[in-house]
């Protein structure tokens, strides 16, 4: 089947099969910054925003995507100009072994559209679908809290 | 020749250079940290290879089973199957999955099929597709015949006569110590000073029996490999692994290929804790590659990570100490049963570091340790971060506090009362070295005081035994443990690094160390900048590829740092010397010669007249002007000294003595790793592997129902998140050790030693009641405060 939807600003057309989950597919066109930890909704690492609200991509089908927008990893920042929250990731020294880091940058990405001054105790709550192993998760939360910092600071 | 070649000494007096560094000691970005942040790092499933062939196993589903038959010819009609592997098609090698040194440590019981199957998700068969979808369709219409056997699924039972014997084939082998008859994987007896007349001394004598559980390691990236053959009809792995070059060498043993047509790439690595210190899915992808000529792919579900991956070996230690009243130990003695489940992967090492990194922690008079790690049909016990630390600190620690308890002292000063220090020999390192005799060890620096005094202020110690209580049902408590580790294995871990100067003045830096998200590609570059007075943008890193890179042993017991890091500074070392006699030789040809030493500074050849040449004219010169060479060099560097690192870890929790549940409010870490080469990168160490600890003590089990495993996904098994993680402070004490690069030693495995026995004894002090088995949950409490309540003997025993 052929779902139409927009990623990361571009309008696309793709073919799949209907059980495919939106993981499998954006993985298969080439968007590889969506991760594989699961496949049921439990670690966070394939998290994209769908329509700006942050959504494990190994639960939606897919061909429930059709008509919406996808931002994955790869619409936020570049070489060139990373995003105010991957910069805050990379001084907080957030980033050990990468696998979760795209999943919480979009995390924190929705959580500030949303909660521009979030607390200690939002920061804990946008993380905690997200597992990670090797930070302990100390240095995630203040990067976000820091990317919270930074974004006002840039909308200024 | 290493430094420590030329005499002993210790760091006292190296302190000064401490802050004296610009590359290192310095919070710099990670190299591979803005990719990774972008989305654009590339694991090892990041690549699409044309007519690549997907894998899926068909796992057992009896814990102890003799295959009687295999019958493929349904599972072959699926379409797009290509070709199914199993015990009956494959050649029958006996080897370790365990990615150790040559020879190693571990038994080689461990076939690519077993005809014997040994754990509920033990490899039965596996099938290679055209997709993922027909691949595993076809698994399931696999029909298999077993007869099945009565399975061994108590540790406690596995020595006696009659218990059923898990391997029972003629080909399995190990070291002294194994005996396949009595289901030993591994057992050893050593003993150091006459414990026996040291005991007899004892005012007391304390003796108690702990417990601690399975842990899954639960990197998020789960074990993938994939394989081709290169134009040369060479294989290419390109696999999530910690050591690919001991996978190189085991998987041309399983395979039976020379080493000379295996290339292994190791890619980014998403998190390995020891999971992928172990050969454990490469060869099916690549016996499929070699059989069929095609690319192949294997990707573990996260179902098959914690059934069919590795974990932490389970043990019941018994732990006795004989102290004088005034709190002197004078003799220490521990037993260990472990549990290495199906296949004695890192069995007889593990448990060595249960006794090996505890107990020369305490200076005794005598010390005893007996070990037996057993075969069962639960699951397979394996390399995980601590590596037999955590089992043996849980024991030693929450003993101590209850030997201090006894004797009425504070558990602080009890212990630093007995901590060994600066100048004092390991008494145990020579009976236990890696699968074998080691050699000896002496303390050349030590900061471990000082973990303790700072901890103890962090977390507020004068408070213990005053701690109020929020709530009638909310009791507080404070705990704390001392720990030591060490840097790499003595006398066996070499590392080794190739560096070479480019036009521009950058450098090429190539490893065979291996990044797996702990940040040592930025450590080690670090370390080159330092010794080259470049910034650290001028290091261009290149780690762990088996064709590129020269042989490092890989990343595991903490040797990174420490091995890898100096062997960076003597390629750089010799670099230096190359640039200094190449700028002589322009400065002479150009009829100026120097008017003295040479020396580098920011990126220059410096003359003591002040002259100077940049790297890039220097390279400029050499490439294309005059006497043409390449200036490189390489180094490598194997120690027979493995310095501990030190660390002192505090909490404070809170239990509900309704429901059970323990809060870890507060949480402490005062680590001695020598000089930090990046500082905040420590401090991530320290948090992580104590955040994971801190499910060990509190939430992480393995729950099986016969042999098989339940708790098998991560709804199942409770790891913390950011919701339950405490306040946090990490404290950095300063030290230097004279033999690391630059001051360092290692950090990565001792914030894991902590978290047991840590929480164990604040929760202890909460409520009064001892806990001698991990991990402590809200049942566990319960059953404990109310065995209080009606008046019985306040210990839960295991």
């Amino acid at each position: 089947m052929r779902s139409e939807l927009e990623v990361n600003g571009a309008r696309v057309a793709w073919e799949h099969e209907p059980h495919e989950f939106l993981t499998e597919v954006l993985r298969r066109e080439g968007l590889k910054g969506t991760k594989r930890g699961c496949e049921s909704g439990d670690c966070g690492a394939c998290a994209v925003l769908l329509d700006g609200e942050e959504v494990p991509s190994c639960l939606v089908l897919a061909a429930q995507a059709h008509g919406h927008a996808v931002e994955t990893i790869e619409g936020v920042g570049s070489f060139e100009a990373p995003h105010p929250i991957q910069e805050a990731f990379l001084d907080a020294t957030a980033i050990q072994c990468g696998y979760c880091t795209p999943g919480m940058v979009l995390a924190t990405k929705a959580l500030l559209a949303e909660t521009p001054n979030p607390t200690e105790a939002d920061a804990r709550a946008c993380l905690a679908g997200h597992l990670c192993r090797c930070t302990g998760y100390v240095k995630p939360i203040q990067a976000v809290l820091s990317a919270a910092q930074r974004c006002q600071a840039g909308a200024q | 020749m290493s430094e420590q070649a030329g005499g002993w000494d210790t760091g006292a007096d190296s302190l000064h250079r401490y802050d004296d560094y610009t590359q290192i000691n310095r919070n710099q970005r990670r190299v591979d940290a803005l990719k990774l942040a972008l989305g654009k790092g590339t694991f090892s499933d990041d690549i699409d290879l044309p007519g690549m062939l997907h894998l899926k196993c068909l796992w057992s589903p009896h814990a102890h089973a003799r295959i009687t038959s295999i019958d493929t010819s349904a599972a072959e009609k699926v379409p797009g199957v290509v070709t199914i592997l199993h015990h009956g098609n494959v050649p029958r090698v006996p080897y370790t999955t365990a990615g150790q040194g040559h020879p190693e440590p571990s038994p080689y019981d461990t076939y690519m099929f077993p005809k014997k199957v040994r754990f509920v998700g033990d490899r039965v068969a596996c099938v290679a597709a055209e997709s993922e979808l027909a691949a595993a369709r076809a698994a399931r219409l696999i029909r298999v015949e077993y007869e099945v056997l009565e399975p061994l699924l108590d540790s406690r039972r596995a020595m006696d006569p009659g218990a059923p014997i898990v391997h029972d084939e003629p080909e399995a082998s190990g070291l002294p110590g194994y005996d396949k008859e009595r289901n030993l994987a591994a057992s050893m007896e050593v003993f150091h000073g006459d414990y026996a007349a040291a005991f007899a001394k004892a005012d007391l004598v304390l003796e108690h029996e702990y417990e601690v559980p399975y842990q899954h390691q639960c990197a998020l990236e789960p074990h993938v490999a994939v394989t081709w053959l290169d134009e040369d009809n060479r294989l290419v792995v390109r696999v999530a692994t910690q050591v690919p070059f001991h996978s190189r060498r085991i998987l041309a043993r399983v395979l039976g290929i020379p080493v000379s047509r295996i290339r292994v790439i190791k890619p980014r690595i998403g998190g390995g804790f020891g999971g992928k210190q172990e050969i454990l899915i490469d060869d099916l992808p690549a016996m499929v590659t070699l059989r069929t000529g095609r690319p192949a792919r294997l990707f573990f579900t996260r179902r098959e990570e914690f059934s069919s991956s590795r974990a932490r070996h389970p043990q019941i230690l018994r732990w006795k100490t004989g102290v004088t009243k005034d709190g002197v130990v004078l003799a220490q003695e521990l037993e260990v049963l472990a549990n290495t489940g199906p296949y004695g992967a890192h069995a007889l090492t593990v448990q060595g570091c249960t006794a090996g990194k505890t107990l020369p922690l305490y200076k005794a008079e005598g010390y005893r340790f007996i070990m037996n790690t057993v075969y069962t049909n639960l699951a397979n016990g394996g390399a995980f971060r601590g590596y037999g630390g955590p089992q043996g600190f849980f024991a030693m620690e929450a003993h101590m506090s209850e030997v201090a308890e006894r004797l009425g002292l504070d558990p602080a000063d009890f212990r630093t009362k007995n901590l060994i220090g600066e100048g004092d020999e390991n008494p145990l390192s020579k009976a236990l070295g890696e699968g074998g005799e080691g050699p000896p060890q002496r303390i050349r620096s030590c900061g471990i005081q000082e973990c303790v005094a700072q901890g103890k202020a962090a977390i507020g110690w004068e408070r213990r035994g005053k701690l109020a209580d929020p709530a009638p049902h909310l009791r507080r408590g404070l705990g704390m443990a001392c720990l030591m580790h060490g840097s790499g294995i003595p006398g066996v871990d070499m590392a080794s690094a190739f560096l070479k100067l480019n036009d521009d003045g950058s450098f090429n830096l190539h490893v065979g160390a291996t990044e797996i998200g702990t940040g040592s590609d930025t450590i080690l570059s670090q370390i080159a900048a330092e010794a080259l007075q470049v910034p650290l943008h001028k290091i261009i890193i290149y780690s762990s590829d088996t064709d590129m890179t020269p042989f490092d042993k890989g990343a595991y017991a903490s040797s990174t740092t420490y091995i890898s890091g100096t062997s960076v500074k003597k390629a750089c070392d010799g670099v230096v010397e190359q640039l200094k006699q190449a700028a002589f030789e322009i400065w002479r040809h150009h009829g100026d010669p120097s008017d003295g030493p040479l020396t580098i500074a920011d990126e220059h050849v410096v003359r003591p007249d002040g002259k100077r040449l940049s790297y890039s004219e220097i390279c400029l010169s050499t490439f294309y002007e005059h006497d043409q060479h390449q200036i490189m060099d390489h180094g490598s560097h194997m120690s027979m000294e493995s310095p501990p690192p030190f660390a002192a870890h505090f909490a404070e929790v809170e239990v509900d003595v309704e429901t059970g549940a323990v809060r870890v409010l507060r949480y402490v870490a005062a680590t001695d790793c020598g000089v930090p080469i990046h500082p905040q990168n420590c401090e991530g160490q320290i948090e992580g592997g104590a955040v994971t600890m801190l499910g060990y003590a509190l939430s992480e089990d393995f729950v099986f129902a016969g042999g098989r495993l339940l708790s098998d996904t991560f709804r199942d098994y409770k790891q913390f998140t950011a919701l339950d993680v405490p306040e946090f402070t990490p404290i950095l004490v300063k030290t230097f050790e004279p033999s690391g690069p630059f001051g360092a030693k290692s950090v990565a495995e001792i914030p894991t030693d902590g978290p047991g026995p840590t929480i164990a004894n604040a929760v202890s002090n909460a409520l009064g009641v001892r806990f001698r088995k991990l991990p402590i949950t809200p049942e566990r409490v319960r059953e404990a405060w109310l065995a209080k309540q009606q008046g019985q003997p306040a210990s839960t025993r295991a």
